[in-house]
């Protein structure tokens, strides 16, 4: 059954077209990864998905239900997650806040309550953070939890970056180059979270990605994208050895 | 160096982190309570006024330290909280009822203003909200029938607790309470989600959206509890200057309100408190070096908003965290003696930011 479909979408800015009637269906469960070179569109695509930049033509569907008229910020009510290519943590907060923040969907508390803390305010902070301790244990996070972001080196704050995506408990999580200047550790950990997020989560992955022998290694299906067009899709085999794909990566 | 082990998740949520804590803050509202007993009238309305600038500074602490939209015409919050007290208390409303009312109006002019202004960002904020302050000002001198114009308006001093409010130890002791409270409400904004959706708008508006962040309404309603506590203080201000006129909720007491909380220290409650105190001393302390000045200097009228500015932007160069922040240097210099390093904060180049979504 697909959980995602896009359909038809059409971006332009002025007379560039970034993503020209790009159509793709994700099955739940799935790890779906988007290549291609840079400028081929692939980020424009995460924020029309985002709601971020609103497409000039097409629509998406998360369960059969059009979602391109949606609110930005009600995506992740619906159950969209995902993380940032240049990073978009909360600086000056702690990881316990950050991560407390990809709760705030569920806030069921209003302005009074929260002002004198009431024992319902003090409830839900309790059920939050329950929720945010098993990400912490799930990622590896335990040792940072009262760090301010500041502090961190990069793979932990791209780790963070993901632990927060995961407190929403999405259904569908969209993850923008997650393996982008991390150590080659850090990319192999990356690709067993990944892996387990998928299976244990039963969370269904769409993924941007230039590290092709990780993207080999996780991915189900595959999209090459380029110049805001659709190369090709298919297995990673498929893919490997398709002539549309060699030749926009290598040339002729 | 204090090392808390936490078994439990009260621990984080808690007010107090630990027993030292209780200890101090418990000893420092002793020490604010015994006061009257050693300070006399002049001394005691001067820590009045500090009070009643921390309760505004709190106000707009939690839109430009915690949001991060800056306003530069908060004093228009000052006003209508201090000419709709005045305006309930002429009515015959009595006090304990005119204060809910007042918290409020100044929530809902803060919403009212809050919903199209905030579509603004950055430089063009600030001008907005500049702008904001004068047009205040200009209705408070209109709207004659509500302010009294530039005749002005008489604050009533009712009997509240059957204590008059020209008691000033009275005064004290409610401006002291109000704080206190104030202080307690704001933390707890702080400490809930709605808190932490204001940090996350100030650190990054695009991952706040994303985390389900509804951008408008969460900078509205900063606003509006921004103009509430800073409503509060006004209606208190009412009562500490006794007569009101529109010039006196003008540009420079908005800027007294930036300077409070830029050099209290931005993005925590504690500079509220450093800067009310530094910003309610300052002017004494001028007054009392014009005269040890030549008088080709001491006597120049622009002396003050002078060096006001001055100490504005020295304080952004300097030491950008303020007072708190020196003061958490100096905390952790002692915690970590003799190891402590001043590399510690500084500044360290980030590279890894950039505004590419």
């Amino acid at each position: 059954m697909s959980l995602f479909e896009v359909k038809n979408i059409t971006v332009a800015f002025g007379g560039v077209k970034a993503l020209n009637d790009v159509s793709f269906s994700v099955d739940k469960g799935e790890i779906f990864t988007i290549i291609g070179p840079n400028g081929a569109g692939k980020s424009t695509l995460f924020n029309v998905i985002s709601r971020i930049y609103e497409p000039s033509k097409g629509e998406i569907y998360l369960e059969n239900q059009n979602i391109s008229k949606t609110k930005p910020h009600n995506i992740s009510k619906l159950g969209i997650a995902r993380t940032f290519q240049n990073l978009e943590l909360f600086e000056n907060a702690t990881v316990l806040q950050n991560l407390l923040l990809g709760r705030h969907i569920y806030k069921k508390t209003n302005i009074l309550s929260e002002v004198f803390f009431t024992p319902s305010a003090r409830k839900q902070e309790h059920e939050y953070r329950l929720r945010v301790e098993e990400v912490i244990d799930f990622l590896d996070l335990q040792h940072y939890r009262d760090t301010l972001i500041n502090g961190l080196p990069y793979g932990v704050r791209k780790n963070v970056e993901l632990a927060r995506a995961l407190c929403t408990d999405p259904k569908l999580l969209l993850l923008d180059e997650p393996s982008s200047g991390l150590t080659n550790e850090e990319t192999i950990d990356l690709g067993f979270w990944i892996k387990d997020i998928q299976s244990l989560l039963e969370i269904t992955i769409i993924m941007i990605e230039h590290d092709m022998s990780f993207v080999n290694k996780v991915s189900d299906r595959i999209l090459a994208l380029n110049y805001g067009k659709i190369l090709a899709s298919g297995l990673p085999e498929e893919i490997k050895n398709n002539a549309d794909v060699k030749q926009a990566y290598m040339g002729d | 160096m204090r090392f808390i082990f936490k078994t439990k998740y009260s621990q984080d949520i808690n007010i107090a982190k630990h027993n030292g804590d209780r200890f101090w803050y418990s000893l420092l509202i002793l020490i604010m309570a015994a006061l009257p007993l050693v300070l006399d009238d002049f001394y005691l309305g001067e820590i009045s006024y500090i009070c009643i600038l921390s309760i505004a500074g709190i106000g707009l602490m939690i839109l430009s330290g915690y949001t991060g939209l800056a306003s530069l015409g908060h004093a228009a919050f000052l006003g209508v909280g201090a000419y709709t007290h005045a305006f309930l208390l002429t009515n015959g409303i009595p006090f304990y009822a005119s204060i809910p009312i007042v918290i409020v109006v100044s929530f809902l002019v803060g919403a009212a203003i809050g919903i199209p202004i905030l579509r603004l960002t950055g430089m063009y904020l600030a001008i907005a909200t500049l702008a904001l302050g004068f047009i205040a000002e200009h209705v408070f001198i209109k709207w004659e029938h509500f302010t009294g114009g530039n005749r002005g308006l008489p604050v009533p001093q009712p009997e509240f607790l059957g204590m008059s409010f020209y008691d000033s130890v009275f005064f004290y002791y409610v401006c002291l309470v109000f704080l206190i409270a104030a202080m307690f409400a704001a933390i707890n904004i702080l400490r809930s989600p709605t808190g932490r959706a204001f940090v996350a708008i100030r650190d990054s508006e695009i991952a706040a959206q994303s985390l389900g962040v509804n951008l408008g309404l969460y900078k509205a309603l900063s606003f509006a509890i921004s103009g509430a506590f800073t409503g509060l203080a006004g209606a208190l201000l009412a009562h500490y200057i006794g007569y009101l006129a529109p010039d006196i909720f003008n540009i420079f007491l908005s800027l007294t309100l930036l300077l409070l909380i830029v050099v209290g220290g931005m993005g925590s409650l504690h500079g509220t408190v450093f800067g009310a105190i530094f910003v309610g001393f300052l002017p004494q302390l001028i007054a009392i070096c014009r005269d040890y000045l030549p008088s080709s200097i001491g006597s120049q009228p622009g002396l003050e908003p002078m060096l006001f500015g001055l100490i504005l932007v020295f304080f952004i160069l300097y030491e950008p965290l303020g007072i708190y922040g020196r003061w958490m240097k100096i905390k952790l210099f002692f915690q970590l003696f003799p190891t402590y390093k001043r590399q510690t904060f500084k500044k360290q180049k980030v590279f890894t930011k950039s505004d590419r979504v």
